[in-house]
């Protein structure tokens, strides 16, 4: 080999083979030091650091929403439940051919096209491990269909949550409100912390206004997942805490009568317990249904109910801004009782209508005859609006909005519900501020009467009539009547006792409500005809008709001549019994005619069950909570 | 010879067991060795894979086909493979032309041959061709190695790493032109050649940088600061050193390893399962790892300096010089030392090209070893 090639040195190439080898030997032994080192610094000098990242990697807490509380009526019927849905849901991974699955389900429950769509849309999103929804709210037949056949789909199950359901339905849909899927805009007014692994908040009503109390604390499990997510095995869990249970001052029944006595009216109801605030009943039409919202609702139908006739949405019992009309009557009864402007026995002429000086405006009285010698009794009792006039002219502006506030127009009442309206009783300050422009004589009569710019919500009448029927005194009207916190303990709701209006005297008040009474009980009241007959109790009241047109004041013209729009609003307020009373009625009707009329029957129909009820259960007392009762 | 095998018929009737053994050509220490590395590789793999057994079926296959392979190669004596050696490598060079033409890509380089049923990557046999011919060169020429023969060995690097670059495979080029230059090492290149290349290595540098594909560079610049990422390119590394150091002293126990059970651990069962076994067994276990590697790698020097021919000489050296760093570069590189090069941990990674043509190159060093006797003398 080597013939051609220059001489090797065979001793010589040994020797540096040697040297060579020597040389390698001492590399491979610094590598294998290196290597050890780097060995013994991460697993020895390192070695805590790097298990505690190990464990955060494949440690994972996940919350576990609370059970939301529950929401009882006065004596104790469920008005807010959570209910066992059922939903099918489908693990691709376990489901081999899923477009196949899927329409064999299809064949054996109803599962629309949107379904199918919305479901393979979810189904990309996610990891194949993971459950995605096909159909949400099956009926128990569908549960029982699927459960039979149940072997012939791998990777389908059932599953089983809570919904909110809502036993009263339409009727206390305004009161109670419902649940929907929490929103951005949502998590901002709310701890985060609280609603981590919840998909339900409090949107409208109680649900909303006490959501802090209903929600209750999540608890947490820490679970290992593989790099996936896929969740292992649970390592430690903490339950959740669930929210507070809460019973409302609403009486049930009576919020049913309140409800069917609406009839297909628009308008709203609200009975309060004068000696409390609290809310007996409180109804709106016309409502809807709030298993829509609880169940998810869908754009389509929610559009639907936004583009609803008659705005089904709107709590008119609180966002309901009506002109109070002749029901304003009594308190200006009182503000001219109360500063000594006028005297309640002495006999007024009421003409058909009386003119302002340097003016042409007939201010007009309702009826075209006019109501002659009146004194203050009777003038609420025939709500003679002239005799209102000069009352107005005498008392001002200024004493006017001082006993209407005390009364509680203009200003929220505070009730524990989302989204109150404050009305609107005008004053010189207000009409400066808004306009520029100062007070005229002309609007003193306005608002003497109710009208004008003068508004308020059925809640604000219904507090200003318990206010009479209370002489002065009454509370802050409120649904809350007591919650029941996870561990038992009951919390009273304290009523909380408005400041007594202290002007008028003893004998003010028996004048004032003296006319309420005649205006029910005797001939010429103005709902003695419609509600004045076969009275078991003495109830003081007094209608209301607020015009909402420019149409001349006067007597009614033939309604059905007139376009709904234009149709006066037909108000009622009530209190009973007199000289004890037991719940204060407040009833409007939207564009519905006269209050004596249409509003009246349905305040009576609420008084005669409230106390019908109450005499015929008197040995029957509502429930009272304990702790350790469901 | 003659007089030899009378004399032990002579003095002992029975022949021993290495006796026996070295009539199959087989060395029984390096035998030894090399089946406790690989029992320990099917044992890692075990877990690994997520017990799976199929995965460890298919590798005890493999692993049958590499044992035999290096046998039957252990019988060809050392001259046939000298002379055969330079033809292997231009076939070899031949099917790297031909992989770069039609070869499958896996991950988005070509680098695999599919001949029927088997699917074999040409630039794991280069490696182990490039070092062999490199000897066989050398064997015929005055050492230290001149000018001239420094060039042709140059050339004869350059050539098949070069085609491995185009793959692109830019770890194994490495390793190619390491094993070509380890030869030329342990051939006494001069050290003034060894610093120039050094230098010239160095200056290269940021050529080399610029010409490397996108992903290579992400790998570098990821082993500069792992945390550069954690779920991009930074994630491999980074769980690889989790689930190192959470092994600590002991390990967690076979089977117990968290991280790759967990799938954590990406490549598992190839590149980083030192990791699943350093997670497992610990500080302790990779000790006894690296003993199983330093035994292997002593036999092979001892066989080399057991051998005065040269082709021998710097064949059994390098080979097994190569199959060390091999462990080094694998272990450095999933313990966050070395940038990610995909280079498998020999013996233990799941693969069959390189396990087969890992034995079939300690098949060389047996031949080495088991023919000596025979022809010297």
């Amino acid at each position: 080999m080597s013939r051609d090639g220059p001489l090797k040195d065979h001793a010589g190439e040994r020797e540096v083979f040697f040297a060579r080898i020597l040389v390698m030997g001492g590399l491979l032994a610094l590598l294998v030091l290196v290597l050890l080192a780097r060995m013994a610094y991460l697993q020895i000098h390192q070695h805590n650091f790097y298990t505690a990242r190990s464990k955060a990697d494949r440690m994972q807490v996940q919350p576990i929403a609370p059970v939301r509380g529950l929401i009882y009526g006065r004596q104790g019927r469920v008005l807010a439940d959570n209910k066992p849905a059922y939903r099918l849901s489908v693990v691709p991974e376990e489901a081999g051919n899923l477009k196949q699955t899927v329409n064999r389900l299809s064949k054996l429950l109803s599962i629309t096209p949107q379904q199918k769509k919305q479901f393979y849309k979810r189904v990309h999103q996610r990891a194949r491990f993971q459950a995605t929804n096909l159909k949400l709210n099956l009926s128990s037949t569908e549960v029982a269909r699927f459960e039979v056949n149940q072997t012939r789909f791998p990777g389908v199950h059932i599953r089983a949550g809570l919904t909110r359901h809502y036993p009263l339905g339409k009727i206390g849909a305004h009161v109670i409100g419902y649940v929907g899927g929490i929103t951005a805009h949502d998590l901002v007014k709310v701890n985060r912390k609280r609603y981590r692994g919840s998909s339900r908040i409090g949107k409208a009503g109680i649900e909303k206004s006490h959501e802090s109390k209903l929600h209750g604390y999540p608890g947490r499990q820490m679970v290992e997942t593989n790099a996936a997510g896929r969740v292992l095995h649970q390592v430690h869990r903490k339950a959740p805490t669930p929210g507070d249970d809460l019973r409302l001052t609403l009486d049930t029944k009576l919020e049913r009568i309140a409800y069917q006595a609406l009839g297909h009216k628009q308008g709203a109801v609200v009975a309060l317990n004068p000696k409390t605030g609290g809310v007996l009943a409180m109804v709106s039409k016309p409502s809807y249904k709030p298993s829509l919202f609880a169940n998810s609702i869908s754009q389509a139908q929610y559009n639907k109910l936004l583009n609803a006739p008659y705005n089904p949405l709107l709590n008119r019992a609180i966002q309901g801004q009506y002109p109070p009309g002749s029901t304003i009557k009594p308190v200006m009864g009182i503000a001219g009782l109360a500063t000594g402007k006028i005297k309640a026995k002495k006999k007024v002429y009421a003409p058909p209508y009386i003119t302002l000086p340097h003016s042409n405006h007939r201010f007009r009285g309702w009826d075209r005859s006019g109501q002659g010698w009146v004194d203050l009794p009777q003038a609420i009792q025939r709500s003679a609006d002239v005799y209102f006039y000069k009352l107005g002219e005498k008392v001002g502006i200024n004493a006017m909005h001082h006993y209407a506030t005390e009364f509680g127009l203009g200003h929220k009442t505070g009730i524990d519900l989302p989204h109150e309206s404050a009305g609107l009783m005008p004053s010189r300050a207000w009409k400066h501020a808004t306009t520029g422009k100062p007070w005229y004589p002309g609007e003193t009569l306005n608002t003497v009467i109710g009208q004008g710019q003068t508004t308020a919500t059925p809640l604000q009448l219904a507090t200003m009539v318990s206010r009479i029927a209370m002489r002065g005194g009454g509370y802050k009207p409120h649904l809350l009547k007591a919650w029941r916190s996870a561990n038992g303990t009951v919390h009273n709701y304290k009523p909380q006792a408005l400041r007594p209006i202290t002007q008028p005297t003893a004998n003010d008040w028996h004048e004032v409500i003296k006319g309420m009474r005649m205006v029910v009980s005797a001939p010429h009241g103005t709902a003695f005809h419609t509600i004045g007959q076969h009275l078991e109790y003495p109830i003081a009241g007094k209608t209301g008709t607020a015009q909402v047109a420019d149409l001349p004041r006067g007597p009614a013209p033939n309604e059905n001549n007139v376009p709904r729009a234009k149709r006066p609003h037909a108000l009622f307020i009530a209190f009973a019994p007199i000289k004890h009373p037991k719940i204060a009625v407040a009833t409007v009707i939207d564009h519905g005619g006269g209050g004596a009329s249409v509003a009246a029957p349905v305040c009576r129909k609420v008084i005669d069950q409230y106390l019908d009820q109450r005499s015929e259960h008197a040995m029957k007392t509502p429930k009272k909570w304990t702790s350790n009762q469901p | 010879m003659d007089v030899k095998s009378t004399v032990s018929v002579a003095n002992r009737p029975e022949p021993t067991l290495t006796q026996r053994v070295s009539a199959l050509h087989i060395d029984l220490p390096l035998f030894l060795t090399l089946l406790m590395g690989c029992c320990l590789g099917l044992w890692v793999l075990y877990t690994a894979s997520g017990q799976s057994e199929s995965m460890v079926a298919r590798q005890a296959i493999r692993l049958g086909v590499g044992l035999i392979a290096m046998i039957v190669i252990a019988q060809i004596p050392p001259r046939w493979i000298r002379i055969g050696a330079p033809w292997g490598l231009g076939i070899g060079v031949i099917l790297l032309v031909i992989v770069i033409g039609l070869g499958h890509s896996s991950l988005g380089a070509r680098r695999w041959l599919s001949l029927g049923v088997v699917r074999f990557q040409p630039s794991e046999i280069v490696k182990i061709l490039v070092p062999l011919t490199l000897a066989s060169f050398l064997y015929a020429r005055p050492l230290p190695p001149r000018l001239f023969e420094i060039m042709v060995c140059a050339l004869l690097i350059a050539v098949p790493a070069g085609l491995v670059v185009i793959e692109p495979d830019f770890g194994s080029a490495v390793l190619i032109a390491v094993s070509g230059a380890t030869v030329l090492f342990f051939a006494g290149l001069r050290w003034r050649f060894i610093f120039a290349v050094i230098a010239l290595l160095l200056a290269a540098a940021p050529v080399v940088w610029f010409s490397l594909q996108n992903y290579q560079q992400a790998r570098v610049l990821t082993f500069l600061n792992p945390s550069r990422a954690p779920l991009g390119a930074g994630y491999h590394i980074l769980q690889s050193k989790i689930a190192i150091g959470s092994g600590g002293l002991f390990g967690q126990g076979w089977l117990d390893g968290s991280q790759a059970r967990l799938s954590f651990l990406p490549e598992a069962s190839t590149d980083f399962i030192f990791s699943v076994y350093a997670e497992e067994t610990g500080f302790l276990g990779v000790a006894g790892m690296l003993l199983i590697y330093l035994l292997i790698l002593g036999r092979g020097i001892v066989i080399a300096l057991n051998n005065s021919d040269t082709f021998e000489r710097l064949a059994a050296a390098s080979l097994s010089v190569v199959f060390f760093l091999y462990v080094f570069v694998n272990i450095a590189m999933v313990s966050g030392i070395l940038p990610v090069v995909g280079v498998p941990l020999p013996l233990v990674s799941y693969g069959g090209t390189s396990l087969v043509t890992l034995l079939a190159s300690f098949g060389v060093l047996m031949s080495i070893q088991t023919h000596r006797e025979l022809l010297s003398q």
